[in-house]
């Protein structure tokens, strides 16, 4: 096990490695710099002399080469300092720290949800196969799977406003200081995105219950005369979930790629509106770290679930 | 259960596509067959396909079947509730919904369509190359698509696009960018398991060089895959449209595609008009499920073997 892990850690290294790299370059050597774009002629915000955009360069730190930046910002991020908002002056930390658990909380719930919701609709689906029941959960499945995210969030808070004259809270409150205002914040979102999830949750359970209950030892289990009941939760639920924890782990870097557009939806002030607010407002120190944030957190989670694999599959560890 | 995962990965999907030499020329006749052939195994499928076909057409021919122009507002009729002159009511600057839905077909179509090929195109020659090369340079190619896959697709688009300035152009190319990834490891899957094919040998033997297998017998195996792929990407590129002009980093106004017309309605008013929320959204949830529910039926039409396993 120990090989394995270490093993799989290392393989961690060059990705994390790269996903600094690319992001510098995309930031950096990409044409047209962050001062380039606030101040270019035809869709800049700002008009400045040579005199300005120098000295706005010079305090970036955008006039050394490449290299030095790169190896500048690298060794700032080891020490944990990630800058400041090019424009209000706040550390990037502090951003990230604030409202960093509202998005947690928001991806929990969906993750949540999506368990909720997926994994026992997969099961009936494949259980009653080419049943009413199948046809309706597959038809849902289908819907859920084409429809956005941020659109059912739209559609929750238009109810909200038109019906109930509810808007969800613009400010943050946490679960620790005021509880009832934290839900109505991180319930709309965590739900709009959960159910997205959710359906691709019940499709995976479906065809793994599916193929799992044909396998030898299932039809073993039938033949020395146990109950149906019996051979679903003892023998085939408990294969067929292996894959669902693995999709789980992988779908989160799309989960946080969603709650971008759901928290920006509902206006809540999370971590996906910050990197929304930062790239409206070109605010590029902000962005190059969080979308380094993003990356990092994907990575992590998708080690994680390989090493959770390991110890769940003995099998994977000896390849 | 040998397998870690019992759907099929995509590599999976793409391994098993692969079926052995097949005769290169076809007849008009037999593709015809194979369109009924296609129609009979999946009425939802062909059902959705036609449907694509629709709103391509639509998006082709959308400047004569726009009832007002889409970018002239009408300020005595701001955000009116549908009638039978609006059938989809107006927008703030009194703009027609329904127009504006109907030349956003084509700005999202143009965007979706076209970032998906040059995605696809890139992810095709990369993959045949990377499968059939192996290697060094197969093993750089994995690494650097792992990174890709480390950002979450709107984080990658939204990545590349703030240093580009505002147009459709770097949309498309932020969005094809975010495809290739995927794609390419299905590709190379195909490429790996044709590479190890007896006639693939043969040609080795008969001395025809790389850049020729790679391009007359392992391209042609990966091409059933990759039709598939291409198909379902163009689902995820309308949603990647749709959450980065939602968003404000998309297709920029007064144009409008199906995402940026949602952008904003709720904070444009305290009564926001339920039919501006209500019509974008419709149209990309029915073209993704579409280009979602075509895919599918293709792969079950191309591989009959998984549509036994995991119908």
């Amino acid at each position: 096990m120990s090989q394995y892990l270490i093993r799989r850690v290392l393989i961690a290294i060059p990705t994390i490695f790269g996903i600094t790299v690319l992001i510098f370059l995309a930031m950096r050597v990409l044409p047209g710099d962050p001062i380039a774009v606030i101040s270019s002629e035809t869709s800049g915000t700002f008009v400045l002399s040579p005199e300005q955009v120098a000295a706005a360069r010079a305090s970036l730190g955008l006039d050394k080469p490449y290299y030095v930046q790169y190896l500048q910002w690298m060794g700032d991020v080891a020490q944990g300092n990630l800058g400041e908002s090019f424009w209000t002056r706040e550390h990037i930390v502090d951003l990230i720290l604030r409202r960093g658990p509202i998005t947690a909380e928001i991806a929990i719930i969906a993750m949540v949800v999506s368990w909720i919701l997926g994994v026992p609709a997969g099961i009936i689906s494949a259980v009653n196969r080419d049943t009413w029941l199948d046809f309706f959960s597959r038809g849902l499945i289908t819907v859920f799977l084409a429809i956005p995210s941020f659109w059912i969030g739209l559609i929750v808070v238009l109810i909200g406003v038109i019906m109930f004259d509810w808007r969800p809270p613009l400010t943050i409150s946490y679960p620790w200081t005021d509880p009832i205002r934290n839900l109505e914040m991180v319930v709309g979102p965590g739900l709009a995105l959960g159910v997205g999830l959710a359906a691709a949750t019940a499709r995976l359970v479906r065809s793994t219950v599916l193929e799992v209950m044909n396998d030898d030892y299932v039809r073993t289990a039938r033949a020395k005369g146990l109950a149906e009941q019996s051979v679903l939760w003892g023998h085939v639920l408990k294969n067929a979930m292996l894959p669902v924890i693995t999709f789980s782990g992988l779908a989160f870097s799309g989960l946080l790629g969603g709650t971008v557009a759901t928290e920006t939806a509902f206006g809540v002030p999370g971590l996906g509106t910050l990197l929304v607010q930062g790239l409206n407002s070109r605010d590029w120190m902000l962005v190059q770290n969080m979308v380094l944030l993003f990356g990092l957190i994907v990575t992590v989670t998708n080690l994680l679930v390989d090493l959770s694999y390991g110890w769940f599959d003995p099998r994977i560890r000896y390849q | 259960m040998m397998k870690p995962t019992a759907q099929p990965t995509v590599e999976e999907v793409g391994t098993r596509m692969v079926l052995g030499p097949q005769p290169r020329r076809r007849s008009v006749g037999s593709a015809l067959a194979g369109i009924v052939r296609f129609a009979r195994l999946s009425p939802a499928g062909t059902i959705s396909a036609l449907f694509l076909i629709l709103i391509a057409l639509v998006a082709v021919f959308a400047p004569v079947l726009t009832p007002y122009d889409p970018l002239a507002g009408d300020y005595s009729i701001t955000r009116h509730a549908p009638t039978l002159q609006h059938l989809m009511g107006t927008d703030d600057l009194g703009r027609d919904v329904l127009s504006r839905i109907i030349d956003g077909a084509r700005i999202t179509m143009l965007v979706s369509v076209t970032s998906t090929l040059i995605g696809g195109a890139i992810a095709f020659l990369w993959g045949v190359a990377s499968g059939y090369l192996g290697g060094r340079f197969d093993m750089l190619s994995q690494r650097i698509i792992e990174v890709l896959m480390s950002f979450p697709t709107l984080i990658l688009a939204m990545l590349l696009l703030i240093s580009m300035n505002a147009g459709i152009q770097p949309v498309i190319i932020a969005i094809a960018v975010t495809q290739v990834p995927g794609a390419t490891r299905i590709v190379r899957s195909a490429a790996l398991t044709t590479r190890s094919l007896a006639y693939v040998d043969a040609a080795r033997c008969l001395g025809a060089s790389p850049i020729r297998i790679m391009l007359r017998e392992i391209a042609p195996q990966c091409l059933a895959p990759f039709f598939v792929v291409l198909t379902l990407n163009l689902g995820s590129a309308v949603f990647a449209e749709a959450g980065l002009s939602f968003l404000g980093v998309g297709v920029p106004p007064p144009a409008p595609s199906w995402g940026n017309m949602l952008g904003g309605v709720l904070a444009a008013s305290f009564r926001p008009s339920w039919w501006l929320v209500l019509f974008p959204g419709v149209a990309i949830t029915l073209t993704v499920m579409a280009a979602n529910l075509f895919g599918d039926a293709l792969r079950d039409f191309l591989d009959p073997r998984l549509k036994q396993q995991v119908s």
